[in-house]
Order: C-alpha cells, then sequence, then structure tokens
C-alpha cells in the first residue's frame, strides 16, 4: 500500500497493512517534525508532494527493495500540508521474514524516498522560511 | 513550441505560479530546459532542476509532444 494524505496518517492502520503471516518482522519507520534545524527554532514544515510521480517513484522503489529482500507485505504513508513539530511526516512498514532483512529493506526504502521522490518540504522559521535543499 | 509547465516547491515560487505556458525553440527536454532559464534565471541558482515528463524522470534528449505532462522537480525533500 502507498498513500500520499493530507491527513494525519493512521499508523496502526500502516502496520496492519503491511503485516503478513509469512513474515516475523514488521520493522516500521516513522519519520516526525524536529523542532529545530541548524540552532533555529522551526515553527512549522510545510510538505508538498507531485502526487502521482510520487506515488509511482515509491513503487519503483519498493519493486527494487522486493528484488534484494523478501518482503511479504509493505505499506507507505507520505504527508501533505502543513505538520508542526512531533507530527508525524511518513510512515514506511516492511514486513519481511526475518528481523534483519525488515530493518535493511526499511532504512533503503526511506534513504531512497528521501533521494528520488518528487516530495519536498519547506522550513517555516520566526524569521523567515526556507525550502529545504534547494540551493547549493 | 508552447508547452506547459507544472511547477513545485520552490520553482513554483520562481514561476510565479503551480501551473506556466512556456515558449520552446525546440522539441527537447533540453531545448525547453534552455527556454526556461533564459525566462526565469532564477532557476539556475537552484542545486538542481530535473524534468519529468509524464511522471516520470526525463534526459536531455527525450522529444517532448504536445499532450505531455511537463514538471519541474527542484531538489527533492520528502521524508
Amino acid at each position: 500500500m502507498i498513500e500520499i494524505t493530507a491527513t494525519a496518517i493512521d499508523v496502526q492502520k500502516i502496520i496492519n497493512a503491511a503485516s503478513h503471516p509469512e513474515a516475523g518482522a514488521v520493522n516500521t519507520f516513522i519519520g516526525t517534525v524536529r523542532n529545530n534545524a541548524n540552532t533555529k527554532s522551526v515553527l512549522r514544515l510545510e510538505y508538498e508532494a507531485y502526487e502521482p510521480m510520487a506515488i509511482a517513484e515509491i513503487k519503483k522503489i519498493v519493486d527494487q527493495a522486493c528484488q534484494r529482500w523478501p518482503i511479504k507485505g509493505y505499506a507507505i504513508s507520505h504527508r501533505t500540508g502543513v505538520l508542526l513539530p512531533g507530527e508525524i511526516a511518513v510512515v514506511a512498514a516492511i514486513a519481511t521474514p526475518h528481523r534483519a532483512q525488515s530493518f535493511e529493506a526499511c532504512q533503503y526504502i526511506i534513504d531512497t524516498l528521501k533521494a528520488t521522490v518528487p516530495i519536498w518540504k519547506k522550513e517555516v522559521f520566526e524569521d523567515g522560511e526556507e525550502w529545504i535543499a534547494a540551493h547549493p | 513550441m508552447k508547452y506547459t509547465v507544472k511547477a513545485f516547491g520552490i520553482t513554483k515560487d520562481i514561476l510565479g505560479g503551480s501551473q506556466m505556458t512556456v515558449q520552446s525553440s525546440g522539441t527537447t527536454v533540453s531545448a525547453l530546459r534552455q527556454a526556461l532559464l533564459q525566462q526565469y534565471p532564477a532557476l539556475a541558482g537552484l542545486r538542481s532542476v530535473m524534468i519529468a515528463v509524464n511522471n516520470v524522470y526525463a534526459d536531455d534528449q527525450i522529444s517532448l509532444t504536445e499532450n505531455d505532462e511537463i514538471a519541474l522537480i527542484p531538489p527533492v525533500s520528502g521524508g
């Protein structure tokens, strides 16, 4: 299951969607909004996604991961919209027969998502705002 | 050729809208990139600008058609 959602992510729903009777491990990564960046206080993050392409790219990443690990189930959900510190921005749950596989596959999927999927976040501070990584 | 280009993130700020029409002298992604840089020089200051055609990252030599969905993809920062 892959979703981009404008409303709060139901973590248990994601875990349930990934779980599989042949899996002995469901590794769940939860990405949350941190309240600081480079010594500045973050008021909020604003997330934007190119939704159809984001879903297609996440699917490509999952397909690649399935070539490398015996993934029995997966569910990934990413937020769009305004998020406050502490709120959940992304959840990735990956189910495999054994735990080492689930740690590795989950890390691979979230690391690659962060590098290639067309989703963007803007950090909003008291004294300004900035699209992350946009400028060198 | 006139192309409709979707813009996201900082490119939406630079282009002044989430979708703009761009006049290009050619039919390739490369020609469109040149036209965009001419019209919106601030794009050159970005770390990168990828172009996606029909939801797939496109190389510079790809040919564009009128019905293609074209999008500017500045550096991604999901997760």
